[in-house]
């Protein structure tokens, strides 16, 4: 129980913080993914569905008090970063203000995911993949010494006849999978074939939340 | 014979050998009142009464297009009305149709009647605010003369209720001229169904039936002494199937389905003669409950055990004796499934109940005086809520352009929303249209628009097909349902999505009346296998808990002050003359608090009287505010009678402890983060129209899951608390699960005069709570502690604690 799980990943020590972001202390770079800007404007705008319209301000203000803890150097966004490409226009100017504010002064990559598969309106550099060291960060897994995002995982521990639900990192030798940072995002159980699949064995998940919580990844 | 009805009517009362009752004449003499409410008990011929003056005037002139609408709040009784009025109309030689369109009507059939309407349809709540929802609704119900409402008393106790209202006054302003008759069981405050139904501020003329004979009602007389607590009345099962023998047909009536379905399972277990004895309840699949419905009617069965599914519905004719399991809760509902008995006007209902625990036997006397009293308990009824009226406000878009003017003069004609104010419509209205947010965002994307002559329209006519699907108040979104494992496997029923959720392959439910293994969760399908003869592990699944009433509560109340308790039991009247000599009797003018040590611990019951609901919350408030106290609270445990708290230091001020100013803060602050309330906001949320059915819930599938409502809720209470739906929330919250209503009432009726007895050890009537089920632990520290606890078990245990890097410092 802690705001931190360190843990080791080619030769790089990284700390999965109970935010849901992925922090590498030693090369100062921040990772955070699935941030999905813009969500409730996407939704209005495909489906008439008018959800309170509040999570782009809350998403960047977490993300906001995590670069202010950490003062990183690289914030790397690692793909679905905004909702669609449309939706990165629908910003409002405190908001697109909040986000200029984050990445005055430091590196700001852009991965592409599927959600935006092309470069937005904000500064920063807009790549497909990111290698830095031994590690490569990629919107979706695919091979090995990766950190990608995209599966919104979640872990679920039943506590007797109840059970909590979280959204968590997943790990193993090979990767490491983040939550979803947005604030307006579900999770896929850790127990879906799609994660099954890709984890080895001796994976292990850590629930984010107000603490951190450490457990082997559940299987089902 | 009376000259009101046409020859065809009269010929047809004599060829039957028939006389019409007064109260069907009645109806026929009110047919120039615009609403009119006929009140009478089940089988004496009410529901021809709703429908003679129709009768009537279609024997007396041909009618083209639809005439008559009839509305029941189930689509088996819409279906079982058109086969039984199929029969007279054509003996009576009038040339109409009589058809139904519920949600099992097929799409041609329904297409078939928009275009050339019967002259009687039989409908629901929602399939006729479907049918208003279309641009042709003003065509289609131009020339209605009448509307018929079936168990009106039901529907005033609901949202589908207040629905129905609704759409029928958008009809009353395509046709001015249209009389409403309800239909309702015997209430206790006919006025207020009567402008509950009525046209605001039109009057509705009510008329009673004679009351029936009294009903045989009494306890079952069973040898063993009631249990001190727990719900099941497993103890009665050998008498109660005595009864069974002796009778033709018996409903066994149960409050909970959880309830029915164990007891149930006991039944069989002691059935030696193999008496033909089947299970009915919402959560079973349609084609069981058919089934059992079917063989009802065959006169194939001797014995159903039911919930509240049966409390309405088909009139059974062989049912000679109900039974209800567990404290009634609510005098009006036992009135109504002792009606249930003997469906033949004239012949008295014949009833026994049965106690599930000592408090309950205390409840059962008091319910048994009320029915002899006629003294049935009715809530006031509150104003309409809001959320169906945004779901109306987005319907009349989707049948075409209106003028909010216009709107809101139709909406306060229903008489629960005739004291809304223009500045709650004008929220609604602009919560349809742009969301209703402090922040404006949806501009662009807005649902609804305003046109130079200031009517209101969908911005994207495709919306219709959106709101359309979402039609209804009927929560029944976070089911799933339960099946046989294998290819074709049989449906067994559902379950709720919570409860399959705490399910581990492996564990053992009821479902059915049958033990089945949970296998696993598939296609959004809970797979299960047969696993006869044992016992299961988990009791079943959760469902809907019933308050006592205040009404019974009172009389609770009150008989704890007589002298002795010749009605009762002898070891009932000596638990309760106990209680008075070791502490005291609650009463209803004081609030009793007793505290006392308890095996190390020390434990505080404030008998309240105010309902589980109620006594749930005040368990929550009270816990909180010990724990601010510094008494270290372990849990608590609540019933209709009282709340039981466990904390490692004594209660010494109890006064404080329930000071009215602190527990409302409370409610306002520290319940916002609630599971009820977030609970409570996905209902209103989805009637609404914030979200879709399909949208919320947190389902497994292959993709990741839609976020769940209860995101939403978050959200809005920390950038948006005084949004319109958390105001409907609130207003929700505080009847229904939270009920913090009855808190206040009893606050009130005690007004600070408060008993606190300081014990040496538990009492007569604190002893029952040991053994209560479902103790709630205090939420907070706790969980995160219990986290931590479970996953660093789970670690150590797989051995990956010894690989896992620790951190470098």
């Amino acid at each position: 129980m802690s705001d931190g799980h360190v843990f080791s990943l080619f030769g790089a020590e990284l700390t999965a913080r109970a935010s849901g972001v992925l922090w590498w202390a030693h090369r100062r770079i921040l990772c955070v993914s699935d941030l999905h800007l813009g969500k409730s404007d996407r939704l209005a705008r495909r489906s008439g569905i008018m959800v309170p319209p509040y999570e782009t301000a809350d998403t960047l203000l977490r993300l906001q008090s995590e670069i202010e803890a950490l003062a990183p150097q690289i914030v790397i966004c690692l793909g679905d970063s905004f909702d669609d490409l449309q939706a990165s226009d629908s910003l409002d100017p405190a908001e697109s203000a909040c986000l200029y504010r984050m990445q005055a002064g430091r590196q700001w990559i852009w991965i592409e995911g599927n959600h935006d598969p092309g470069p937005v309106e904000f500064s920063g550099a807009h790549l497909a993949e990111y290698r830095h060291g031994p590690l490569v960060f990629r919107h979706i897994a695919e091979t090995e010494a990766e950190v990608s995002g995209h599966y919104h995982p979640k872990a679920a521990v039943p506590l007797g006849r109840r059970r909590i639900t979280r959204p968590c990192f997943l790990y193993d030798q090979h990767r490491v999978i983040l939550p979803a940072f947005g604030t307006f995002t579900g999770g896929l159980r850790s127990d879906a074939t799609a994660l099954q699949d890709l984890m080895r064995p001796g994976a292990v998940a850590v629930l984010t939340g107000q603490t951190c919580h450490v457990l082997p990844m559940p299987r089902g | 014979m009376s000259d009101v009805l046409p020859a065809a009517l009269t010929d047809w009362f004599s060829q039957k050998g028939w006389q019409p009752h007064a109260h069907q004449l009645h109806v026929m003499e009110a047919r120039a009142c615009p609403a009119c409410l006929v009140i009478a008990p089940t089988g004496c011929g009410k529901t021809l009464a709703g429908f003679l003056p129709s009768l009537a005037d279609l024997a007396l002139s041909p009618h083209t297009g639809l005439h008559t609408l009839y509305v029941s709040p189930l689509k088996a009784l819409a279906a079982d009305i058109k086969r039984n009025l199929r029969g007279p109309a054509e003996e009576m030689g009038l040339d109409i149709r009589i058809e139904d369109r519920t949600g099992d009507t097929s799409a041609t059939q329904k297409r078939r009647q928009r275009v050339n309407p019967p002259q009687i349809l039989l409908t629901t709540p929602e399939s006729l605010a479907l049918l208003t929802s279309y641009s042709d609704a003003e065509h289609l119900f131009s020339g209605l003369k009448r509307v018929v409402i079936d168990e009106v008393h039901a529907l005033s106790e609901s949202k589908r209720g207040d629905q129905l209202m609704l759409s029928l006054a958008a009809l009353q302003r395509i046709c001015p001229d249209m009389q409403r008759i309800g239909l309702s069981a015997t209430v206790q405050d006919p006025d207020q169904i009567a402008r509950f139904m009525a046209c605001h501020p039109m009057p509705c003329h009510i008329i009673e039936a004679p009351q029936g004979p009294l009903p045989d009602i009494a306890m079952l007389q069973i040898d063993a002494p009631a249990p001190w607590s727990g719900g099941g009345a497993g103890y009665a099962i050998p008498q109660v199937l005595q009864e069974v023998a002796q009778h033709n047909t018996v409903l066994i009536f149960h409050n909970t389905r959880a309830q029915a379905e164990i007891f149930f399972h006991k039944l069989w277990q002691l059935n030696e003669d193999n008496l033909p004895i089947a299970i009915h309840h919402g959560s079973l699949s349609r084609a069981q409950r058919e089934r059992v419905e079917a063989a009802m009617v065959a006169g194939a069965l001797r014995a159903i055990v039911c919930t509240g599914s049966l409390d309405l519905g088909l009139d059974w004719g062989n049912v000679d004796l109900v039974i209800q399991v567990g404290a009634p809760k609510n005098v009006k509902r036992l009135v109504q499934r002792i009606g249930r008995a003997n469906h033949r006007y004239n012949s008295p209902s014949k009833a026994r109940l049965v106690p599930a625990n000592r408090f309950e036997v205390v409840e059962c006397v008091a319910a048994l005086q009320a029915v002899r009293d006629h003294d049935l308990d009715g809530e006031p009824m509150g104003p309409g809520p809001r959320d169906v009226l945004c779901q109306h406000i987005l319907i009349a878009a989707c049948a075409g352009p209106f003028h909010p003017d216009d709107l809101y003069v139709q909406v306060t004609t229903a008489g629960r929303y005739a004291q809304l104010t223009r500045a709650e419509f004008d929220s609604c209205v602009d919560f349809c249209a742009t969301g209703g947010y402090a922040l404006k965002a949806y501009d662009r994307w807005r649902r609804l628009q305003q046109t130079e002559d200031g009517k209101w329209q969908l911005r994207d006519p495709r919306a219709a097909q959106r709101v359309r699907m979402n039609i209804g108040t009927i929560q029944d979104s976070d089911r799933l349902k339960v099946r046989m494992r294998g290819r074709g496997g049989r449906a067994l029923g559902e379950v709720e999505e919570a409860f399959a959720a705490t399910l581990v392959p492996g564990d053992s439910f009821l479902i059915g009346g049958q033990v089945v293994r949970y296998e696993g969760l598939r296609d959004l399908t809970v797979e299960v296998t047969k696993q006869p003869g044992k016992k299961p592990k988990i009791a079943t699944f959760s469902g809907t808990k019933f308050a006592t009433s205040t009404q019974l509560s009172q009389r609770i109340l009150v008989g704890f002050q007589q002298k002795d308790w010749p009605e009762l039991p002898g070891y009932m009247s000596d638990w309760i003359a106990l209680q008075r000599h070791v502490s005291l009797l609650p009463r209803a003018d004081r609030l009793l608090v007793e505290s006392f040590p308890h095996d190390g611990r020390f434990a505080s019951v404030v008998y309240g009287f105010a309902g589980r609901n109620a006594l749930q919350t005040l368990g929550l408030l009270l816990s909180k505010r010990m724990e601010d106290a510094g008494l270290d609270p372990l849990s608590f445990v609540a019933t209709d009678y009282a709340v039981m708290l466990l904390s490692l230091e004594p209660l010494r001020d109890a006064a404080g402890l329930l000071a009215p100013a602190g527990l409302r803060d409370g409610l306002e602050t520290w319940l916002a983060g609630n599971a009820v309330m977030k609970r409570s906001f996905r209902g209103c949320a989805v009637i609404a129209g914030l979200i879709e059915r399909n949208m919320t819930g947190q389902r497994k599938s292959g993709r990741q899951a839609t976020f769940s409502s209860d995101i939403l809720y978050d959200t809005l209470l920390k950038y948006d608390p005084d949004h319109v739906l958390m105001q409907i929330t609130r207003e929700e919250a505080r009847k229904g699960l939270v009920d913090f209503d009855r808190i206040e009432e009893m606050l009130a009726r005690c007004a600070g005069r408060l008993d606190h007895k300081e014990l040496e050890g538990l009492s007569p009537f604190a002893a029952p709570l040991f053994l209560e089920m479902g103790r709630v632990p205090v939420q907070g520290a706790a969980e995160e502690r219990l986290l931590a606890a479970e996953t660093a078990r789970l670690m150590e245990a797989s051995g990956l604690n010894k690989i896992v890097i620790a951190p470098v410092r």
